[in-house]
């Protein structure tokens, strides 16, 4: 693990890997909602408005699994002080936020034909949606916290990561609020080993779920890139400044002694 | 003991109980977190008359009726242990059909009636192509089953 450790390592696997994940992520999503609404099956009770699953799916997977990975980055940078667990804490918060937004909007878009409304506040999207405000607080919080590091308030701060593992909580309970809880929204249909989705759909969100998921690597791993290259460049003015104060100094310093 | 293990250990427990925490939280929320009622509930314990309340469960087939102004119906919300009768006014969403799930938010009525303000159709985890229309719910998940 710690041979991940060092940030030169990370960013040469980073640059083939970046561009090959959004490429294949597009790719695979393209196609596959390409296919979705062109020639998958219209569902039986609720006919073309079924389609929008192969973006609320993937985009909740990706809200959960997002903040998931952020706690793990948090445990790692509590634990082994990792370099990089913090950058990449960082870099998800914002794509998972995204896809939280795109799960509550696209579930919202389906409720209104399928249920009758917009939105209940019910135990499964109320989770939702403390999920989306998680993730925004997250990323104030590590704004701010980066914001006072930088101003010399020493060292970076560990408050994000403690929020990040505090919030985990809430995934185990957006997942179970559907079977805790009578809950408007249906159970699972997909669990280990059975599904109670035809074929034709479960195949096609297997490989929504796989697209959005390579878009969302790549686009964690681009923000990783932005922010390393972000904390060199100010690392460099920094130096630059510094040498310009001494230069400065060295130069008053001369023309005090000419002046005596 | 070194420091890492030190962390890890601590962060452990910290996760450990923060896992209890949120366990217990979600136990003592689990009837007041429930969206609706379940038929059972409502008549074994029945809320009282007036208050907004929501039941929900499955459509009894056959029990849909539209009355003679055309816009009431009625029909009946049912699990395996009790039946409760509804009636409403009103436009109903596409997947309110006999033999799935629905909620209905309203009220109780003296008569032991459930008066709907509002209807919401329950979807249930099957996702079945339009080709299978005509089988039942049993059917269609024997078929998924078979093929997969």
């Amino acid at each position: 693990m710690h041979g991940f450790a060092n940030p030169a390592r990370f960013l040469r696997l980073a640059r083939w890997l970046t561009p090959l994940l959004l490429i294949a992520g597009l790719v695979v999503t393209g196609l596959t909602l390409a296919w979705a609404l062109t020639s998958a099956p219209a569902e039986r009770l609720q006919g073309d408005s079924a389609k929008i699953l192969f973006v609320h799916v993937p985009a909740a997977w990706l809200g959960m699994g997002g903040w998931s990975a952020l706690a793990i980055a948090s445990l790692t940078e509590l634990v082994w002080r990792h370099p990089l667990a913090a950058i990449a804490a960082r870099a998800i918060a914002l794509p998972g936020a995204w896809f939280s937004a795109l799960c509550l909007a696209t579930g919202s878009l389906w409720g209104r034909p399928a249920w009758g409304t917009w939105w209940v506040w019910d135990g499964r999207l109320t989770s939702m949606l403390v999920l989306l405000f998680l993730y925004l607080a997250y990323m104030a919080l590590a704004e701010a916290a980066d914001r006072d590091a930088g101003n010399g308030g020493g060292g970076q701060s560990r408050i994000p990561a403690i929020f990040g593992l505090v919030g985990a909580i809430n995934i185990p309970i957006i997942h179970y609020s559907v079977l805790w809880w009578n809950s408007l929204h249906q159970p699972p249909s997909i669990s280990v080993g059975e599904s109670a989705m035809a074929p034709v759909f479960l195949y096609g969100l297997l490989a929504a779920v796989i697209g959005f998921s390579l878009l969302f690597g790549g686009v964690v791993l681009t923000r990783m890139r932005a922010i390393l290259a972000n904390a060199q460049a100010e690392a460099r003015l920094r130096r630059r400044a510094m040498e310009q104060d001494f230069d400065d100094f060295g130069k008053r310093d001369f023309a005090e002694q000419d002046n005596a | 003991m070194k420091a890492k293990h030190q962390r890890l250990t601590l962060a452990l427990i910290a996760v450990a109980a923060l896992i209890g925490a949120g366990m217990l939280a979600a136990w003592a929320l689990r009837s007041q977190a429930s969206f609706f009622y379940l038929p059972a509930e409502y008549a074994a314990n029945p809320p009282e008359e007036g208050r907004a309340v929501r039941l929900g469960g499955m459509v009894e087939k056959g029990s849909i009726k539209t009355a003679a102004d055309g816009v009431t119906i009625s029909f009946v919300i049912h699990d395996d242990k009790a039946r409760v009768p509804v009636t409403y006014r009103g436009i109903l969403p596409d997947l309110f059909v006999e033999g799935s799930g629905a909620v209905a938010e309203g009220r109780r009525a003296a008569d032991g009636q459930f008066v709907a303000d509002n209807i919401l159709a329950k979807h249930d985890e099957n996702y079945v192509p339009r080709e299978m229309k005509g089988m039942t719910n049993e059917e269609a998940r024997k078929m998924i089953e078979g093929a997969s």
